[in-house]
């Protein structure tokens, strides 16, 4: 309770919250205000007009069906990336980092690994060998490749907790390495996790913009997530022709919400580090 | 009451390192001595003279990687069993507790070591009366968290945990170095009732010499991983043979010292 009032009376919590919020509310809400239709309506990169506010795409498909939809799908895939990057990350971190010794070197050179090789060719390399990747698959696929950084977090954070006299009493109370991890390591390290869950969803976002915008995100027909919308702008010939409406306001929307969940992070930092509360 | 048959523990060239290669630290660096049943033998050095490494490697924490290392004759295998009659108090009160749980559920937790746990309404009495014991009221404090409690009462509570398990063996880190002195003379008296209840064995680890002096049998002097000196607190203090010893005791505030002399 104590922590959610330090928490509001950050202003980068409140915009960063009030922002995600929103941008929530409209992915689940939107539909019931907004007739979706993603079916062709008129003519091709038709302009904003009363009726189509941000105008049509290249299909002739209303952009404020697409963009409400895609603003779903994206929040879909970067929280399914951010929890399975974030549990692999956290179980691997804290095995490593607690146990020492050669399971950690064991587990820090396939972390390091992972870590040097760019997340992005393997994010590409995996997709490419997928010929029909649905919203669920991506997620994943971005998720099992994302959680080098969560893992380093992590792993540095059990480490310093291990030499802890609360860990040595837990040990001579006969707690096995599984109930020390999860009973007198893992409560003291949650916010962190918590924070790194934060960026892992909001990278799992850009991630899957990113892998769309080159082609190679969900496919389908009713595939429709915000990278998918710019890659449409980018293939159609929406980066030229005036059509400023092809992306621009897919653009917004990302920032947006990468915005909001960096601002929900940073304001955490601020609240969780004692040092760094004013 | 000594049974000096029984060797508690028996170290023979015992060493502890950590890590390989250039980064290769000795902690502990050739120690050989033994602690006999029902003594008081107190561990001094300065910081970072390996004494909790060594005071670990008696609970079992860390494995000797040189030399042997024995208890009652065997060698630390089964820890559990170890910890049953082994068991240790913690330098600092504030981190030993997890500050999640309650304090009598941490207290209660201690009973993890048992094969059989006693029944739910035991572990609660014994609790009670460890907290009794350590002149606390149980329904004062053992709904509170860690952060809810002073230092002193920390510390007490660490002790009651000891009096709950009753083990034969004690290894008191630095119990008393991070509480004020009327809380420390507090600790010292609960250390001597357990010592004469249970005639427990004590291993008092700590970088005050004069404290050691008083509560001890005998005394380790350690340096630098290796135990330099060890004999009665007597013949150490007055008859110093090892230049580290002399600097313990130099360090000594002179007040002290004339308590010593008498």
């Amino acid at each position: 309770m104590k922590l959610l009032k330090n928490l509001l009376k950050s202003p980068m919590f409140v915009i960063g919250m009030s922002l995600f919020l929103v941008t929530i509310l409209i992915a689940i809400f939107g539909p019931l205000f907004y007739a979706i239709n993603t079916d062709r309506v008129g003519v091709p990169y038709d302009m904003p007009n009363a009726q189509f506010w941000l105008g049509l795409d290249n299909y002739g498909r209303d952009y404020v069906s697409l963009l409400i939809r895609g603003l779903g799908s994206s929040l879909y895939v970067g929280v399914i990336a951010g929890v399975i990057a974030t549990t692999i990350g956290t179980l691997i971190g804290l095995y490593g980092g607690f146990k020492g010794g050669l399971a950690d070197d064991i587990l820090s050179v396939l972390t390091n690994l992972f870590v040097v090789i760019p997340q992005f060719v393997i994010l590409i390399l995996i997709s490419t060998t997928f010929e029909k990747r649905s919203l669920a698959l991506v997620a994943m696929i971005i998720g099992f490749t994302a959680w080098t950084w969560s893992a380093r977090g992590v792993r540095a954070q059990a480490a310093a907790l291990k030499s802890k006299d609360h860990i040595s009493l837990a040990r001579l109370n006969g707690d096995n390495t599984l109930k020390v991890l999860v009973v007198h390591i893992l409560p003291y390290i949650l916010s962190y996790v918590f924070m790194v869950f934060i960026l892992q969803v909001s990278s799992g976002i850009l991630s899957e913009a990113a892998i769309s915008m080159i082609g190679l995100g969900p496919t389908g027909d009713n595939a429709i997530s915000l990278g998918v919308i710019l890659n449409d702008a980018n293939r159609y010939g929406g980066l030229s022709d005036k059509n400023w409406h092809a992306f621009i306001p897919a653009t917004c929307v990302i920032s947006a919400l990468v915005f909001a969940l960096y601002l929900i992070n940073t304001s955490m930092e601020g609240v969780f580090n004692p040092r760094l509360r004013k | 009451m000594q049974n000096s048959e029984v060797k508690i523990f028996d170290a023979m060239n015992a060493g502890r390192t950590f890590g390989h290669g250039k980064k290769l630290v000795t902690a502990v660096d050739d120690v050989t001595f033994d602690i006999k049943d029902g003594e008081i033998v107190s561990l001094v050095g300065g910081s970072g003279c390996g004494k909790s490494v060594l005071a670990k490697m008696m609970l079992g924490l860390y494995r000797p990687t040189s030399g042997t290392f024995l208890h009652k004759g065997q060698p630390i295998t089964d820890l559990k069993e170890h910890w049953r009659e082994v068991q240790s108090v913690f330098q600092d009160p504030f981190s030993c507790f997890n500050q999640f749980f309650t304090i009598r559920s941490q207290l209660k937790a201690a009973f993890g070591i048992y094969k059989i746990k006693p029944s739910d309404k035991e572990m609660e009495d014994r609790v009670d009366q460890a907290l009794l014991a350590v002149n606390v009221k149980p329904s004062e404090v053992a709904g509170k968290y860690p952060f809810e409690l002073s230092g002193g009462q920390m510390q007490r509570m660490l002790l009651a945990r000891i009096f709950v398990l009753r083990p034969k063996v004690l290894i008191a880190d630095e119990p008393t170095s991070m509480v004020d002195a009327c809380v420390r003379a507090n600790i010292l008296d609960y250390l001597m009732k357990l010592k004469e209840e249970l005639n427990m064995t004590i291993v008092f680890i700590t970088h005050d010499i004069g404290l050691a002096y008083y509560v001890s049998d005998r005394l380790f002097i350690m340096h630098k991983g290796k135990i330099v000196e060890q004999g009665t607190p007597d013949d150490v203090t007055v008859h110093p043979k090892c230049e580290h010893t002399v600097q313990l005791l130099e360090d000594i505030p002179e007040i002290h010292k004339e308590w010593i002399k008498k």
